[in-house]
């Protein structure tokens, strides 16, 4: 629908040592129940086209993929036109297992933040070792950034995508600038 | 007078020379020197005054210890009070300014103080201004706050920025002087990560200027070979300029990175505060110089010995030309021979120690020739803004004065104290090396970590060690043992050899001569910095002040920005005298982080500004903003109070829109109130657990007002909700409750009810959520069309899912306002287009956005209750005349039993009333009604409090709630509510609901 907006309408900066862009509307289906049930991981992996993750760990493929919430929670990601079909699927799919498949992709906001330096913009903000070898693609933390819940991970070697609550994208999306201002690069990580 | 020598300064790069200006005097010094040094090679010795006696002071150390050389500096934005000049770096342009001095730093009136001295000793404030009570506050405090102080506050924001940043490491080493150079790489040879930070610019510590070798080398060569080693190993990151700043608990340390201090013009945040979690950490922090407690031992002139080589080793720079030495250890020696060798004239040595036989440094300071006094002492310091000369006494006697000796420095030291803060921030325990006169770490008594562990090992002279070769081997040990701790197995290769140069034993001087007088103790000076002398400790002491931290807090020794790195251990040793007991008994006082002090900017870091804290916006707040939005603040959400018009007051819009909600369409945006998805099997249960009415028997496509208790009984939150499907609800939640109660439900989840089947999921930011009210309610909604929205299809508390207008929306028959209201959810990606819609549908039905103020009103007017106004977490919902939302069927719910105790079933409880002033005006809210008498404090006895309080423009008067003692079975009494104003509100108890009791016009 063309009334779709996103929190901050698409807004990027590339002033500083790392380029931050809002992405476009990611479908995200939040999904609890019991991990270790086949009838929870089949419903995750048909919908996802991914294959279960490990703990803190995020399989990806494009736009979609799972990634691992918590012990009992996964949040599933697909392109955001595919999320109706695919929660019926699941809800179907979950009739007859204690589980809770919701949308909740218009709850969130998401950013990249991209370039060599962009592991050093991250440290400046999430409590978690970036360093190279530490935190590589294919791993997942759900954590907070400055003063907010965030999760994100890495989907290539100098690009990090962030998911947020969309009523702090603005100071999501700040704090980003703040931490990737020109001349403060840490040369640690 | 101080000046640079032709020689020396291998810190110093005298090919640039760098200009500056201090009190506005244009000055000149080197790359590479410390704002402290330049002073010096200017002759500018006088560099502040004293805090409480304004006396003149000047540089006494060359490190961060220095407790006097603190200046104003920078100006406008970077405006910056109490920065070190001996840990400045100088750059072009730098500004300072001597703080603490009026008019001026060469003539103080202050100084007054100090002639007065004598009737200003410990505790004197504390004894002198009690009385008459009053005064204190209006009188003394803010002629003595403006007497006293150090710098001044800045008065513009900070212009700079700040950051912090994450780093995780396996060793971490505090210290790059060769002993944490060298337990750097004994720990990475391991091939463990190890992260080391220097305080100051350069790497090596004081070793080159001590002297000595290192695996052959001079030290200066060792710390070049070991920094190229480490900068060669990819898991060493070494990070100069950057203090470790404090160590707390599981290897968490704080460092302070100063990135453009010494640069200003560079690009990016001026500090960055390093959070890093260590998995050990070494402490390599060096050792410091302690001063000796003689007369006039703070006149400018006076100096560390160690500080006094210093400057002319690393900077060229001699403090005067003729410069007397006390001491009552070796070291000092090696200043009176470095200066010699400068070619500076050393007068005399008094050494406090009788030594039987010469030790090496002895001899050597003999065989250049200079004067060497055993058993000997100062017993006065002569000089007022400037050292002029000493008078020599024994050290054994009382002060009688030998010989007067011109000079124009004096180089003291009291031997050396390991700097322990470090290890002590965590827990660390000290123990006292009697041949040293020092207290170091206690190994078997280190900080320990989540497994009882030791997490902090000290490495070198911050480890008591104090020859060369004793701290090589002793860093080399430390690495290994932090590498090992950590799982890696450090290589086999041996420590470092050095030669320790055997010095001859040190002797404890805590007083100078040691039988000085009270006229000399009252010049001799522990703590420069708060101006804390020797009888004024020893006065602690016998007013019965014992305990090192009472002292400490009497007589204010340590605590200023300094914290006692120089007056420590002599104070304590001066209080142990004086309560006749060994230092160890007494004690120190804790060492607290940060080590020196760290800018406030760099402990917010990026949280300034805009982005102080998160502020939450629905998907409509742009529109609101630009449609005059005056913002409240509602938790971290921001919702318009009111939408003020041009030429309206704030009060003028609210009262528009109140009314025009009533007679037309009222539009609010309504997306801030939570929103729960409860679902599982049993979801009902759980549902009839958390509310005090039943939910379990909710019809699938009702709605159901709702109120929630804690365990103790006290409403806690409200709203509707409404049943999805057998297995699922959806619960509104207020604004500020939807992450509590949230967080309540996995609790009791999560805790107690574990097994029951229900998943919980927090969808309020999923949905943009608009208020629809007022009589044109259903004709803007059969506008936009889609749906059937008509009483018979849709009734009051009932909800449906459809589409309006195109949108998909979930619509809700409910109203917080007492008119035709529905609710509309539709997802929050397109909240911004449907508000759009329905402000273009509505042009002609009058649709007006309205805000908080005019939602408060129209549930008062319906005497609805607003959690945080009629509820302050001491009330109970049958205060508040809500028995009807009680179930009386159900077993239990979460503060059921709560609500059974005597106190809580009190018919003495205060209970919500309605209250009209007898005037129409509108009552102040928050008064409290008086009844009669008096109580024990011979306060008039309270019967009431107003909870909420407005002028309805619909009715035309003041209408209010309150909690009034017996009020329901009072109605149509009269009560008074005092003002602050001084006058008497009459109010008149009715019924809360002021309108439409009948309730029919939601109904309809």
């Amino acid at each position: 629908m063309s009334n779709l907006v996103t929190a901050l309408n698409g807004a990027s900066d590339a002033n500083g040592i790392a380029t931050i862009t809002e992405v476009p509307l990611q479908g995200m289906i939040t999904l609890r129940g019991d991990l270790s049930k086949a009838a929870i991981k089949t419903a995750a992996t048909t919908a996802a086209g991914v294959d279960m993750p490990g703990q803190s760990q995020a399989n990806m493929n494009g736009a979609s993929g799972i990634t691992w919430m918590s012990t009992d929670e996964l949040l599933i990601l697909c392109p955001y036109g595919d999320v109706a079909a695919n929660l019926a699927t699941m809800t179907k799919a979950l009739a007859k297992t204690h589980a809770l498949a919701v949308d909740v992709s218009d709850a969130r906001a998401s950013f990249t933040v991209s370039g060599p330096n962009a592991r050093d913009v991250m440290a400046k903000l999430v409590p978690v070792d970036l360093a190279k070898g530490s935190f590589e693609p294919g791993m997942f933390r759900r954590t907070r950034m400055a003063q907010v819940a965030a999760a994100f991970w890495m989907t290539d070697a100098d690009t990090f995508q962030i998911v947020c609550f969309r009523s702090v994208a603005d100071y999501v999306f700040e704090v980003l600038k703040i931490a990737a201002q020109p001349g403060s690069e840490v040369d640690f990580l | 007078m101080s000046t640079r020598l032709a020689t020396g300064g291998r810190l110093l790069n005298k090919a640039r020379a760098v200009a500056f200006n201090f009190n506005k005097t244009a000055m000149k010094g080197f790359e590479g020197d410390t704002l402290a040094l330049a002073l010096l090679a200017n002759d500018q010795m006088l560099i502040g005054r004293s805090f409480k006696y304004h006396r003149p002071r000047g540089l006494v150390a060359s490190g961060a210890e220095e407790p006097n050389g603190l200046v104003n500096m920078g100006q406008g934005g970077k405006f910056e009070p109490n920065q070190r000049v001996t840990t400045t770096e100088l750059f072009d342009g730098l500004t300072a300014e001597s703080q603490n001095h009026w008019p001026s730093l060469e003539f103080d009136v202050g100084a007054v103080n100090a002639k007065l001295s004598r009737f200003m000793p410990a505790g004197f404030y504390y004894k002198m201004f009690i009385h008459p009570r009053p005064l204190w506050k209006h009188v003394y405090e803010p002629i003595i706050r403006a007497a006293a102080g150090l710098g001044k506050a800045p008065k513009d924001l900070d212009a700079d920025t700040y950051e912090h940043f994450y780093a995780f490491c396996d060793v971490l080493v505090i210290g790059a002087g060769v002993a944490g150079l060298q337990a750097a790489k004994s720990a990475a040879s391991s091939g463990a990560k190890v992260l080391l930070l220097e305080q100051n610019a350069h790497l090596g510590g004081r070793a080159p200027v001590d002297g000595g070798q290192i695996n052959d080398q001079s030290a200066d060569e060792f710390i070049t070979t070991i920094t190229a080693e480490l900068a060669a190993m990819e898991n060493v990151t070494i990070r100069t300029r950057t203090m470790g700043s404090g160590v707390y608990d599981h290897g968490y340390v704080l460092g302070y990175e100063r990135l453009t201090d010494h640069a200003p013009d560079l690009a990016g945040p001026r500090h960055r505060l390093w959070r890093i979690r260590a998995g050990h950490i070494v402490t390599a922090t060096g050792a410091i110089e302690r001063p000796l407690s003689f007369a006039g031992n703070d006149i400018p002139g006076v100096m560390l010995a160690g500080a006094v080589r210093d400057y002319a080793v690393n900077y060229g720079v001699s403090i005067g030309d003729r410069t007397v030495v006390v001491t009552n250890n070796d070291d000092a020696y090696r200043t009176a021979i470095t200066l010699k060798h400068a070619g500076l004239d050393v007068p005399v040595i008094l050494d406090a120690r009788v030594l039987a036989t010469d030790s090496a440094l002895v001899a050597q300071a003999k065989a250049l020739g200079i004067r060497v006094l055993m058993g000997h002492a100062i017993s006065s310091v002569q000089g007022g803004k400037r050292v002029t000369g000493v008078s020599v006494c024994s050290q054994a006697g009382e002060g009688s004065v030998l010989e007067e000796i011109t000079c124009d420095v004096v180089a003291m030291s009291g031997g050396w104290s390991p700097v322990v803060h470090l290890w002590s921030h965590c827990g660390g325990k000290l123990t006292w090396d009697d041949a040293q006169a020092h207290f170091r770490p206690d190994p078997s008594r280190a900080p320990t970590g989540d497994k009882g562990q030791a997490f902090v090992t000290c490495a070198g002279s911050a480890n008591g060690e104090m020859g060369l070769a004793e701290i090589m081997a002793d860093a080399d040990a430390a690495g290994k043992a932090a590498a090992t701790a950590m799982g890696f197995k450090p290589k086999t290769q041996q420590a470092p050899s050095a030669v320790t140069v055997a010095e001859a034993a040190m002797m404890p001087v805590w007083l100078m001569p040691q039988g000085a007088g009270y006229k000399l103790r009252s010049k001799t000076w522990l703590d420069y910095q708060n101006d804390v002398k020797v009888s004024d400790v020893q006065l602690a002491a016998q007013e019965g002040f014992e305990s090192v931290e009472h002292a400490k807090r009497y007589t204010t020794l340590g605590m200023a920005t300094d914290q006692g790195k120089l007056s420590n251990i002599n104070g304590l040793a001066i209080l142990s005298d004086a309560l006749n007991q060994p230092i160890p008994q007494t004690g120190t006082t804790t060492f607290r982080p940060p080590y020196t002090p760290i800018s406030m900017g760099s402990v917010g870091g990026e949280a300034r500004g805009h982005v102080f804290q998160p502020v939450r916006r629905t998907p409509m707040y742009d529109w609101h903003d630009e449609n005059g939005a005056d913002w409240e603040p509602v938790g971290q959400w921001r919702r318009p109070y009111a939408y003020v018009r041009d030429g309206e007051t704030v009060h003028d819009a609210v009262m528009r829109e109140t009314k025009n909600t009533r007679e037309a369409l009222g539009i609010l945006d309504a997306s801030t109130l939570g929103k729960l998805i409860v679902k599982g099997a049993d979801a009902g249960k759980f549902l009839d657990m958390l509310y005090t009415n039943m939910m379990s028997t909710l019809k699938v496509g009702k709605c159901r007002y709702g109120l929630m208790c804690n365990e103790n009984g006290f409403l806690s939150d409200d709203g509707v909700v409404a049943r999805i499907d057998d297995d699922t609800f959806l619960c509104h939640t207020t604004t500020g409750g939807a992450e509590t109660i949230h967080g309540h439900m996995e609790e009791w989840l999560q805790t107690e009810w574990w097994d029951w089947d229900v998943y919980v999921a927090n969808v309020t930011e999923q949905y943009a959520q608009v208020a629809v009210v007022g009589p044109n309610a259903r004709t803007a909604l059969e506008r936009l069309g889609g749906m059937d929205v008509s009483a018979e299809s849709l009734g009051f508390m009932e909800w449906a899912d459809g589409t309006l207008g195109g949108f998909d929306v979930r619509v809700y028959r409910i109203s917080f306002s007492g008119e035709l209201s529905y609710e509309i959810a539709v997802p929050a990606s397109q909240g911004q287009a449907f508000w759009d819609a329905l402000m273009a549908v509505g042009a002609d039905l009058g649709a007006m956005p309205y805000g908080t103020e005019c939602l408060h009103i129209l549930r008062a007017e319906k005497g609805f209750i607003m959690i945080g106004d009629e509820t302050d977490g001491t009330v109970i919902p049958q205060d508040l005349g809500l028995g009807w939302a009680i179930s009386k069927k159900k077993e239990d719910y979460l503060g059921k039993r709560a609500q059974e105790r005597e106190h809580m079933a009190s018919s003495e409880r205060w209970k919500l009333v309605g209250l009209e002033t007898v005037d129409g005006s509108t009552l102040p809210d928050g008064a409290y009604a008086v009844g009669e008498g008096t109580n024990a404090n011979g306060q008039r006895n309270m019967i009431g409090r107003v909870t909420s309080s407005y002028h309805s423009p619909n009715l035309n008067k003041g209408i209010a709630m309150g909690l009034v003692l017996h009020g329901p079975d009072r109605m149509g009494e009269v009560i008074t509510f005092p003002g602050t104003d001084g006058k008497n509100y009459e109010a008149k108890i009715v019924s809360p609901i002021f309108y439409d009791p009948e309730g029919e016009k939601p109904n309809v």
